[in-house]
């Protein structure tokens, strides 16, 4: 690849999805990239920029960009934020929404589904507490391949052996032949958008608690300042942001503070006073909702 | 520093898990079935054991149940690391008192992750 192909498929990333391809990032080009091209006939990372420079090329277009942007992820990955969310978010959440009894969570990267399934695990665990209540986990990513995996649910041995604990493969998953299927009570708790980040989101309603973990690091400054706005828009004052491991609003917004203690856990504004916006139910009235039947219902 | 017992009849698999465990700052005692395991806790009980099934003389469940009985045997961490890798397998190999199961082939990722789940790490 020369330095003119590699200088324009980093314009094309950034206008196609805001990835910003950092030098540092440039290894992942050949890794993601070289599997696209073989798959399309194409001999060379060349012939594969030559290739989607083509008017009608927009499906493999999107093909360069979904391998590029696509993260690898694993069950309870980091650990630290589900325990957040089984010791801190989740007691919060039961109190703060007792008369309500419904929340509504946001994996804003689910890609291939480890996330929102590892929180609809810690869900499950806390299943007693959750008599009664609806909660909803909306899953988006920019990749529509990621997506039919995470619907899917079904994983290689590899994938099932990375922080997830033998117990929760024993309880919530099925084995097909070399692979293993998260049962379906677990993937019908989780719904399934393709969602780009940089369009507008506001439509998906108000959410209590949203993970968005290790996909604003692909976007500049400027856009990842505006991605949290957006999202604190979408948030009662009581709702919580999880950020990933090396992540920070510090210095780049103050619609979201830091709590402390608690890293990678973000409220919006002062997070002091829940009840002024907290009722999910009133503000997501005029939002268009996600389709009823598809809420996790606990206890019935 | 924390000791582990790596039981399997491969000397290659023992030698993979040494160089693993070795980096996560384990010192290691290797065992090459079930029997000499158990010589190797009566000596000395482990802080973990990374515990192969299928193995001559004393297979690895025989060995964890032996184990389990012995004094101070409740303490090491077990890790099973065994081709064993079906629901039956895993479900009684759990019952009989194992904490984390690893189905092979492994890498330094899975072990890693193992080691961290039962606090080992």
């Amino acid at each position: 690849m020369t330095p003119q192909e590699f200088d324009w498929l980093r314009a094309f990333l950034k206008q196609q999805s805001g990835l910003v391809l950092t030098n540092e990032k440039q290894y992942l080009i050949e890794s993601r990239l070289l599997p696209v091209a073989r798959k399309a006939g194409l001999a060379s990372l060349s012939a594969l920029i030559a290739k989607i420079k083509e008017p009608g090329q927009s499906m493999l277009a999107a093909t360069v960009v979904e391998a590029m942007t696509t993260n690898e992820s694993f069950f309870f990955r980091d650990k630290t934020p589900f325990e957040h969310f089984t010791d801190t978010m989740l007691p919060k959440m039961l109190e703060a929404r007792a008369r309500e009894r419904r929340l509504r969570i946001w994996c804003a990267a689910a890609s291939t589904g480890q996330e929102p399934y590892s929180l609809a695990m810690c869900l499950k665990d806390a299943e007693a507490k959750l008599a009664g209540w609806r909660v909803e986990i909306l899953g988006t990513d920019l990749s529509t391949d990621v997506l039919e995996k995470a619907k899917a649910g079904v994983y290689t041995q590899f994938e099932v052996q990375r922080g997830l604990p033998i117990n929760h493969l024993l309880k919530y998953f099925t084995q097909i032949g070399d692979t293993w299927q998260i049962n379906s009570n677990m993937r019908s708790m989780v719904q399934y958008r393709k969602l780009n980040l940089l369009e507008n989101f506001s439509s998906l309603g108000q959410f209590d608690i949203i993970f968005c973990r290790n996909v604003l690091i692909y976007f500049d400054n400027k856009t990842k300042v505006e991605i949290l706005e957006r999202m604190a828009k979408m948030m009662p004052a009581d709702g919580y942001l999880v950020l990933g491991a090396a992540e920070t609003v510090v210095g780049l917004t103050d619609v979201f503070r830091p709590m402390t203690e608690k890293r990678g856990l973000y409220q919006v504004g002062d997070g002091t006073a829940p009840g002024l916006r907290s009722s999910s139910l009133g503000a997501v009235g005029t939002a268009a909702p996600i389709g009823a039947s598809r809420f996790a219902s606990f206890g019935r | 520093m924390k000791n582990c017992l790596v039981v399997d009849d491969s000397s290659v698999i023992r030698k993979v898990a040494r160089r693993i465990l070795e980096d996560l700052a384990f010192e290691i005692v290797e065992a090459e079935d079930g029997a000499q395991a158990l010589d190797a806790c009566r000596k000395e009980m482990p802080n973990a054991i990374l515990l192969d099934w299928n193995m001559p003389v004393m297979d690895g469940l025989e060995f964890l149940a032996h184990l389990r009985r012995e004094p101070g045997g409740e303490k090491p961490k077990v890790v099973f690391c065994t081709t064993e890798n079906d629901v039956g397998h895993i479900a009684k190999a759990m019952r009989a008192g194992a904490d984390e199961y690893i189905m092979k082939p492994f890498d330094r990722e899975i072990v890693e992750a193992k080691f961290a789940e039962v606090g080992l790490i």
